[in-house]
């Protein structure tokens, strides 16, 4: 039988009552959001926190997907309901709670229509049951360097709210990842919100080999492209379980400022392939590892401009 | 720690270590053996129970957390002697043969059905792809909960 080791229990009733456990439990205290990855790692003696403060009840102060108006500039983040959107304004970012569930990710028409990548990533996260509870903010601060979407994220240059007694700061993926399981996060702060810019003439897609349902990647390939007459004006990319520092730099320059092509992206496809460090596994040698990263970099790339031509469409 | 959980229409209190597993909380603490206990990884499934009305691994939340939800397990799919129309699924179609995952199948089915009352046969596959059988190849599980979904609203008697 797999038990935790034992610890002691404390249920959060707000983002700022978290805050207060945190501070008053020190650093031995680490927050429970859907339990899918800390769970597991407690059970396994991975992790053997004293305390455990328990975000459950958060789910709905931190669980929403909206989109934020330009015009107007309200707090970030407060309790209570989120600001009424005017119907037709123009809105610059999408904003997602923490608490947010991998499910409710997954059927977010906001999240479909504006930021595809996610609803791709999302149908090949663990699978529907575990969806139910996994959180987002959860995924992003155990930073299992298999784990989606930190790639995701970084490749659609989100960034990441962190609240701390001292206030808040905002941090992009780069900052925010410092490596397998080891994020930006400090003692006596949390991860309260994750912001996307909305660009126009974008798409965004995900690739991803796994063996089974449910199975973590063997690897996986985050691409997003924004399109200004034709030519590729900004693009991210970056990958998940081949060991790469998240995004990849030298791809995203190759493809900066040319128009798209299918040569240009498996161009791309190379240049990440050669720059990621996969290890040889039980999923697969670093060899096959690499080879999959080309391919699954192309196929995103093609699959990210095709949607952002659509929305060209769309919008003339 | 005190924990009290809403399981099949009923408050029940237990004293309760912090660690303490919603599974082996059913099943230990209140005799509830019809959810069964797997993998111990949210792999498998079988541990599977209701949680407002959504399936959950209840080997990965802690009884702690599911306080203040309500928990539907096997148990809970009848009333007053009246199968739920997934469980005479399983029944007429053969859905099951040793039964080790049946009871996780049946609540995945029931919440399926309770939001998406007439799945096609890929949405049922997708439901329960979180879940394993290693009896029955899942045709006759898809059959069963196909079954529920085509005599939902006739009395189904036990």
């Amino acid at each position: 039988m797999q038990v935790p080791a034992p610890f002691e229990y404390q249920r959060a009733t707000s983002v700022d009552h978290a805050l207060e456990l945190l501070a008053r439990l020190g650093p031995e205290a680490r927050l429970l959001a859907g339990g899918h990855s800390l769970l597991p790692m407690m059970k396994l003696r991975l992790a053997a926190p004293e305390y455990l403060i328990d975000l459950d009840g958060l789910a709905s102060e931190l669980g929403y997907v909206r989109e934020h108006p330009t015009t107007s500039g309200p707090p970030a983040i407060r309790s209570g309901s989120p600001p009424a959107r005017t119907s037709g304004s123009p809105c610059d970012e999408l904003r997602i709670g923490a608490m947010t569930r991998h499910r409710e990710l997954l059927e977010s028409e906001l999240l479909a229509t504006r930021l595809t990548i996610f609803r791709d990533a999302e149908q090949v996260i663990a699978d529907p049951v575990v969806r139910n509870r996994g959180t987002i903010g959860g995924a992003l601060c155990q930073a299992d360097p298999a784990e989606d979407l930190s790639a995701v994220c970084a490749a659609v240059d989100a960034r990441m709210v962190i609240r701390g007694p001292e206030g808040e700061r905002v941090v992009d993926m780069r900052d925010f990842y410092r490596g397998p399981y080891e994020t930006a996060v400090g003692d006596g702060e949390m991860l309260v919100e994750i912001r996307v810019p909305l660009l126009d003439a974008s798409g965004s897609a995900y690739e991803k080999v796994n063996r089974r349902v449910g199975d973590w990647a063997v690897a996986a390939a985050a691409a997003s492209v924004s399109l200004t007459r034709g030519t590729i004006e900004r693009a991210g990319i970056a990958l998940t379980a081949v060991g790469a520092a998240v995004k990849s730099t030298d791809a995203e320059e190759a493809l900066s400022g040319r128009p798209p092509s299918d040569e240009l992206f498996a161009q791309a496809g190379a240049l990440a392939a050669a720059a990621c460090s996969p290890a040889s596994d039980q999923r697969g040698s670093a060899e096959y590892k690499r080879h999959v990263v080309g391919v699954l970099t192309r196929r995103a790339l093609r699959r990210a401009t095709a949607r952002a031509l659509l929305e060209v469409e769309r919008c003339t | 720690m005190h924990v009290t959980v809403w399981v099949n229409d009923q408050e029940y209190t237990r004293y309760v270590e912090p660690r303490l597993l919603l599974v082996h909380f059913l099943r230990d603490e209140l005799d509830l053996t019809g959810t069964h206990w797997g993998c111990d990884t949210s792999n498998c499934g079988t541990c599977v129970v209701l949680m407002d009305g959504e399936p959950v691994k209840s080997c990965t939340v802690l009884a702690a957390t599911a306080a203040g939800h309500e928990i539907r397990t096997v148990e809970g799919l009848e009333r007053g002697g009246v199968l739920d129309p997934v469980q005479q699924g399983f029944t007429e179609e053969h859905g099951l043969q040793c039964g080790f995952c049946t009871s996780g199948m049946m609540l995945t089915a029931r919440a399926l059905l309770d939001r998406n009352p007439a799945p096609t046969d890929e949405e049922i596959r997708e439901a329960i792809s979180g879940q394993i059988c290693r009896c029955t190849g899942y045709a006759t599980i898809v059959r069963s909960i196909r079954w529920a979904a085509e005599h939902a609203t006739e009395e189904v008697s036990g």
